[in-house]
C-alpha cells in the first residue's frame, strides 16, 4: 500500500443516493407490461395435496394464470435430479425427499408453495391468491428438534475433530458440563424478498435479484435453464439487507422466472413477510453441549463441543457452529462433534455471523461459567489461556491483538467496577452486571476481479459485478483506490451490483474488502504503474527517475527530492494521446496465506441493568472492539459494528420464531410478534479499531469484520445477566419470564 | 383481502344509518387494526364506512371531568396539556401503546375496538372461536378458519390467567384501556336507539361462550367519546408494562395505577384512594377491585404490596406457556406500587 496510515472517516459515497431514494432496489423497477404474481403456501408441514381448486382464482378480475405443480412451466435443468439443492452436488447420505418447487404434491415443509398466481396487479394477484383452496391428506409433522437431537446425522463433509485424549475432562479438577440452546432465528431484513424476471429473447433473461451475488444468481438461472450464463444478465446494485438470506438462489426465484417464460411477459414476486420465515432460510434451532475441564491454576484441561442442528428433509443445511472451540484457546484436549436432525421444516440459511455466532454464544458461556467456578476475572481466564499459535492447525496467526483488545474494551466499559459476586451491583429496583465475550471469524480472500479506468480528466471509475448489501462497500473500494491513486475521493465512481462487470464473489463471509478490494488495488496499482512509466521513459516529462522516487496525489505526479519537478495525471496522459488508462486484474490469495491461520478477532464487553421483579433485561452499554486489520472506511467499519451489535442485542434478547409443533406452523411470524430490537433496546454503542494491518492477507493489510460484529455477543450478554443476578440463561433469548424472581 | 364498498360520512347519524343498513359493515377510523385483520382475512367487510371525517376530535373540561372525542388520534390525547396534568396515567398507558406512527393514525374510538393479537385468531388455517360471526348483530361477517381454540395447549405465552373459557383464552391488547379501567372512564355511544352510556368496566366483556364478542355495544352503535371523572391521582399514577422488547411490543402484563396519598407523620405514607388496573392477563382490562379495597387507609409498605398482589391473583389460572404470569403479574403489581408512592 502506498501509505500505510490510519485512513480518515469518509461518509459513505452512496448514502445521500439512499436516504434520498436515488437507490433502486430490486422492487423499484418497472418494465412494460410488468405482470405480478403472489404466491400461495401450504398450510399444513407434512403430507400430500388432495384436491386443489383454482377454478375461482382462474376466474378472478386480471388473473394470468395459475401456477400448481399439475401445470408448473418446465425448468429443464432440474428435471433429472434428485434430493438436496438442485443447483449443487447431491447430499451424502442422500436425502429422503427431492424439492422442486411445484412438481409434487406432497407438502414437506409449512408455507410450501402450492400455487403461483399471476396478475396484472399485486392486489388483483393478491386476492385471487385468497380463492386458491387446498384439501390436504396430513401426516404428523416433525417440527421439534428439541425432541429429536438424539437423532442427529453426521453431514458429509464435516467430521468430528479431536486431539489429545477425549475423556480427558472426567478427571480434571474443576468441570463444567452445560447445554445451551438457541432458537430459529429470521433474518428478517426490511426489504422483502422477491424476484423480477424479464425474457428479453426466446433465450435471454434480465433478472433484477435480491441476491447477494449477481454471477451467483447467473449461474444458478443458467443450469436451472440450460442456457450460457453469458445470456443471462443479473442486476442488483442494493440490497435492504440481506444477512445470509440472498447468498443462494431459491427455487421460487426459479419458478417465477420459469412462468415468466411461459407467459411472455416481465413478472415481479415481492414475498410477505410471513413468506420471509418458510421461503428464505433462517438461522437453525440449534442445541449445544459443553464439557469443560480446568486446573486449579486457570488453565483449561479439555473442552468437548457438541452441536445438534435442524435440516430440511430435502436438503442438507451444514454451518461451522463447532469451530470456534479447535483454536481458540490453548486446550491440550479438544473434541468436537456436529450433527443434524432432518424434520419437516424448511431449510436453514446461513444468517449473520453465522453457525460461529451460534458457537460462541455456547463456548463463550461456558468459559464465563468456568471463570466464575475458578474464581477468576473472565478476561484473566480467557489471558490465561491465550495462544499466540492457532492449536488445531499448528501454525501462526497472521495477526492477533486480542489482549489489546480485551485491554481496551475493558477500560471503555469500566470493567473494574465489575464485582465477581453476582448480584452485588444495585441500582434502585435494578441490578447491575457486567460480561464480555471473544468472537472470531476465519478472514477469506477469495478471487475476484475489478476494472479500473482513469480519464484524462483526472476521474477514476471502478467496477465490479459485486453487490452491495449494505456494509459500504462502495465506500470501501474507493477508500483503497484513493489510497492508491490519490485521486479525491468525489472523483471516484464505483460501479456494482451487474453481472456485465467483472465477476465477483457473492458477499458473504465478510470476504468482500478483502477481495474485490485487492481487485480493485491491483488494477489501480497497474494504472499507477502505467502513469509512472510515461512519465519516466525518454522524452516524458520525469525521464530517468525511479519509480520509488514519484509520488502520486491528487491528479500530480511529483519527484520527491526535486520540489516544483511534477507533472499533472491530465498534461501526462495528452501528451500521450490517452483518454483513458484501463486495467482489469484478477486477484486471489498468495501462498502465504496456507502458511498462516488468518482470522478476524472481536470483544464485545456490555453493562445490563435487570429488574429482578419483573425480569427486565436492558442492555445500558455496550463497547465492541475489533481486530480485523487496516480499517479501510472507519465510518462504515463502525456503522459495521453498531449493527452486529443491534443484531446481537436482538439474538440475546428478543428473536425467536415460534412453532406450534401441533401444527408444525408459525405462530409469530410477523413484525409485530417476531421481536427484532428496536432503537429503544440498542443504548449507544462504542466501537473501537485496533486497525493494525494484517501482513499477510491482502496489500491493504485488511481483514473482514461482518461477522465478528455479531459473533459472541449473545454470549457477553448473557454472561452480563449472571454477574447481574447470579441466573445462566442457556436458552436464548434471555425474556423476563427467564430472569424474574419469585417474590409471594 | 376481499373486495368490499367504502363510503365516506362526515356525520354520526350518517355513520349510524349507513351501519344498520346492511350486514358485514363496519367502521374504519384510523385502520391501525381493522386493515391488518382485512389482509390477513380474518375479517372479510362487505362494506367500510369511514368515520374519520366525523367532528369528534375535541379533547375538552367538562362539569365531572374531561370528555374525549372518540375520533381523538392517541397521539393527541397522549401529548394533550389537560390529560398531562390530570391523568397522567392516561398519558404513560397511550405513550407504552405501539409505536409513534400508529398513534399518529390510531383513535380513541379504534383503541377500544382492538381485537386481541392471539396468533391462532390471526391465521385462518388455525383454529378458533373468536372468529365467528358474532350472533343476533349485524357483524355477519364470514367465520374463517376452523373452531376450536388453537392457544390452549398451544402457544399461549401472552394470553390470559383471568376469567377466560374453555372457548377462548385470549387478551385485550389495549394499553390505553388499562388506564381507562383505573379511572372509572364511562363510554358515550349513539346509536340506532338513541344515545347510551357505558361504564368502562361493562364495556369490554369476557369470552364466555361467545368470545368472537368482544364488547357489550349493541348492532349500529356508534362510540362518540370518553369521560373521565376527576380524581386526585395525578401525582400517584404510574403505568408499568413488562415486554419482551422495550418498545412496540404487546404487554406480557402491565399495570395501570393510581393513588391519593396521605402523609400521616413525618416518614409514613398512607393511601387514602387507589385504583389498580392490569393488562394482558385477560380478555377485558382487569380491575384489581380486592386489593384496591385492601389497600384503603393502609401505608405504602411492601408488606402491604405484597398482601395486595396476593389478593390480586386470586382465581388465576394458568395454560402451560403463560405459568410465569402467575409470577410476574404480582411482582409487577408490586414494582408499580412501589414506583407510583415513590417507595422504591
Amino acid at each position: 500500500m502506498t501509505k500505510d496510515t490510519k485512513n480518515p472517516p469518509i461518509d459513505r459515497v452512496d448514502g445521500r443516493m439512499k436516504v434520498t431514494g436515488g437507490a433502486n432496489y430490486f422492487a423499484d423497477f418497472e418494465l412494460p407490461n410488468m405482470a405480478y404474481c403472489v404466491i400461495v403456501g401450504s398450510e399444513i408441514a407434512r403430507g400430500t395435496i388432495t384436491s386443489l381448486d383454482t377454478k375461482k382464482a382462474q376466474g378472478a378480475p386480471g388473473v394470468l394464470g395459475v401456477f400448481t405443480h399439475q401445470n408448473r412451466p418446465p425448468i429443464p435443468g432440474w428435471d433429472a435430479t434428485v434430493g438436496g439443492p438442485a443447483d449443487g452436488p447431491p447430499p451424502k447420505p442422500k436425502t429422503e425427499e427431492t424439492y422442486r418447487i411445484l412438481s409434487s404434491p406432497k407438502i414437506l415443509f409449512d408455507g410450501q408453495p402450492i400455487a403461483i398466481v399471476v396478475a396484472d396487479t399485486y392486489e388483483r394477484a393478491t386476492y385471487a391468491a385468497s380463492l386458491v383452496k387446498a384439501t390436504y391428506a396430513k401426516q404428523a409433522a416433525r417440527t421439534d428438534l428439541s425432541k429429536h437431537v438424539a437423532e442427529g446425522i453426521a453431514p458429509g463433509g464435516s467430521g468430528d475433530y479431536s486431539r489429545g485424549k477425549a475423556d480427558a475432562h472426567q478427571t480434571a479438577p474443576v468441570t463444567l458440563e452445560a447445554q445451551y440452546t438457541i432458537p430459529i432465528e429470521v433474518h428478517n431484513p426490511m426489504e422483502l424478498h422477491g424476484i423480477l424476471a424479464h425474457w428479453t429473447g426466446p433465450d435471454t433473461l434480465m433478472i433484477y435479484a435480491k441476491t447477494q451475488g449477481v454471477n451467483a444468481t447467473q449461474n444458478a438461472m443458467a443450469q436451472a435453464f440450460k442456457l450460457d450464463p453469458k445470456n443471462i444478465h443479473v442486476h442488483t446494485e442494493f440490497m435492504g439487507g440481506g444477512f445470509g438470506m440472498g447468498l443462494r438462489t431459491w427455487p421460487q426465484e426459479t419458478a417465477v422466472v420459469a412462468i415468466a417464460r411461459k407467459i411472455g411477459r416481465p413478472l415481479k414476486l415481492v414475498m410477505n413477510r410471513s413468506q420471509m420465515f418458510t421461503l428464505v432460510g433462517h438461522r437453525p434451532y440449534t442445541v449445544q453441549t459443553i464439557r469443560m475441564g480446568a486446573d486449579q491454576t486457570g488453565k483449561l484441561v479439555s473442552i468437548s463441543h457438541a452441536a445438534t442442528a435442524e435440516t430440511a428433509r430435502y436438503e442438507d443445511f451444514t454451518e461451522a457452529t463447532v469451530n470456534m472451540t479447535k483454536f481458540m484457546y490453548a486446550c491440550p484436549n479438544v473434541s468436537t462433534r456436529y450433527r443434524i436432525v432432518r424434520l419437516d421444516r424448511s431449510v436453514p440459511i446461513w444468517m449473520r455471523g453465522p453457525g460461529e455466532a451460534t458457537g460462541a454464544f455456547a463456548l463463550e458461556s461456558a468459559m464465563d461459567e468456568m471463570a466464575h467456578k475458578l474464581n477468576l476475572d473472565p478476561i484473566e481466564f480467557r489471558l490465561r489461556n491465550y495462544t499466540e499459535t492457532d492449536p488445531e492447525h499448528n501454525r501462526p496467526y497472521s495477526s492477533k491483538h486480542l489482549k489489546e483488545a480485551y485491554q481496551k474494551g475493558a477500560e471503555a466499559i469500566g470493567w473494574s467496577n465489575r464485582k465477581p459476586q453476582p448480584g452485588s451491583l444495585r441500582e434502585g429496583n435494578w441490578l447491575i452486571g457486567y460480561g464480555m465475550s471473544t468472537g472470531v471469524f476465519n478472514a477469506f480472500r477469495w478471487e475476484a476481479s475489478a476494472r479500473a479506468l482513469l480519464k484524462a480528466d483526472g476521474s477514476l471509475t471502478l467496477q465490479s459485478a459485486v453487490t452491495d448489501i449494505g456494509p459500504g462497500t462502495g465506500t470501501a473500494l474507493t477508500m483503497i483506490a484513493h489510497n492508491v491513486l490519490g485521486v479525491p475521493v468525489e472523483r471516484i465512481k464505483v460501479e456494482y451490483g451487474d453481472t456485465s462487470l467483472p465477476k465477483a464473489p457473492s458477499q458473504g463471509g465478510s470476504a468482500i474488502v478483502s477481495a474485490v478490494g485487492s481487485a480493485v488495488f491491483d488494477a489501480c496499482t497497474a494504472i499507477k504503474q502505467a502513469l509512472i512509466e510515461l512519465a519516466v521513459k525518454d522524452g516524458g516529462s520525469l525521464a530517468g527517475r525511479q519509480a520509488d522516487e514519484l509520488t502520486l496525489a491528487d491528479g500530480i505526479l511529483s519527484a520527491d527530492k526535486e520540489p516544483g519537478k511534477k507533472v499533472t495525471v491530465s498534461e501526462l496522459m495528452q501528451a500521450n494521446n490517452l483518454t483513458v488508462i484501463d486495467r482489469t486484474k484478477e486477484s486471489k490469495a498468495g501462498p502465504d496465506h496456507q502458511k498462516y491461520s488468518v482470522y478476524s478477532f472481536s470483544v464485545h464487553f456490555v453493562q445490563v441493568r435487570v429488574n429482578p421483579m419483573t425480569g427486565v433485561v436492558r442492555v445500558a452499554k455496550a463497547v465492541s472492539v475489533a481486530d480485523s486489520g487496516r480499517i479501510i472506511s472507519p465510518k462504515t467499519a463502525a456503522s459495521q459494528m453498531i449493527g452486529g451489535v443491534a443484531g446481537g442485542i436482538g439474538m440475546a434478547l428478543t428473536e425467536e420464531a415460534v412453532i406450534d409443533h401441533r401444527f408444525g406452523r408459525f405462530v409469530n411470524n410477523n413484525f409485530a410478534d417476531y421481536h427484532v430490537a428496536v432503537h429503544a433496546d440498542v443504548p449507544a454503542i462504542e466501537t473501537i479499531m485496533i486497525d493494525k494491518p494484517d501482513p499477510i492477507i491482502n496489500p491493504m493489510g485488511a481483514k473482514g469484520m461482518g461477522e465478528i460484529a455479531l459473533i459472541g455477543f449473545a454470549g457477553a450478554v448473557a454472561n452480563a445477566v449472571f454477574n447481574a443476578t447470579g441466573q445462566r440463561v442457556r436458552h436464548l433469548p434471555i425474556t423476563p419470564d427467564k430472569v424474574m424472581q419469585k417474590l409471594v | 383481502m376481499n373486495p368490499f364498498q367504502f363510503t365516506r360520512v362526515t356525520t354520526p347519524q350518517a355513520a349510524i344509518s349507513a351501519s344498520t343498513k346492511e350486514s358485514g359493515t363496519y367502521f374504519l377510523a384510523g385502520g391501525t387494526n381493522l386493515i391488518d385483520l382485512m389482509k390477513r382475512e380474518v375479517i372479510l367487510p362487505e362494506r367500510l364506512i369511514d368515520i374519520n371525517k366525523l367532528p369528534l376530535t375535541t379533547i375538552e373540561k367538562n362539569v365531572t371531568g374531561l370528555r374525549i372525542g372518540a375520533m381523538a388520534k392517541n397521539s393527541a390525547v397522549a401529548d394533550h396539556e389537560l390529560v398531562k396534568t390530570h391523568f397522567p396515567l392516561l398519558s404513560m398507558a397511550l405513550n407504552a401503546g405501539a409505536s409513534a406512527q400508529l398513534r399518529n393514525m390510531a383513535t380513541v374510538g379504534g383503541n377500544l375496538m382492538q381485537r386481541t393479537r392471539c396468533s391462532y385468531f390471526y391465521d385462518h388455517s388455525m383454529p378458533c372461536n373468536k372468529r365467528g360471526p358474532v350472533q343476533a348483530g349485524p357483524d355477519k361477517g364470514k367465520p374463517n378458519g376452523p373452531a376450536g381454540c388453537g392457544a390452549i395447549g398451544g402457544f399461549n405465552r401472552m394470553h390470559a390467567i383471568f376469567g377466560a373459557s374453555s372457548k377462548c383464552i385470549a387478551v385485550h391488547p389495549s394499553d390505553m384501556c388499562i388506564a381507562l379501567a383505573a379511572l372509572d372512564a364511562t363510554v358515550n355511544v349513539s346509536g340506532p336507539k338513541g344515545d347510551r352510556r357505558i361504564p368502562f368496566s361493562e364495556f369490554h366483556r369476557l369470552p364466555g361462550e361467545l368470545p368472537q364478542k368482544d364488547n357489550t355495544l349493541l348492532p349500529g352503535e356508534l362510540i362518540m367519546s370518553v369521560d373521565l371523572p376527576t380524581n386526585r391521582f395525578a401525582d400517584h399514577s404510574h403505568y408499568l408494562k413488562i415486554r419482551d422488547r422495550a418498545s412496540y411490543a404487546f404487554a406480557l402484563v402491565s399495570v395501570g395505577v393510581g393513588l391519593e396519598m396521605k402523609r400521616s407523620d413525618g416518614s409514613v405514607h398512607t393511601i387514602q384512594d387507589v385504583r389498580l388496573a392490569m393488562g394482558g392477563v385477560a380478555h377485558k382490562p382487569w380491575r384489581l377491585f380486592e386489593a384496591e379495597q385492601f389497600l384503603k387507609g393502609k401505608e405504602a409498605t411492601e408488606a402491604n404490596f405484597k398482601q395486595a398482589a396476593t389478593l390480586a391473583m386470586k382465581g388465576a389460572k394458568s395454560y402451560g406457556e403463560n405459568d410465569f404470569k402467575l409470577t410476574l403479574a404480582p411482582n409487577s403489581i408490586i414494582d408499580a406500587l412501589k414506583t407510583a408512592t415513590k417507595t422504591a
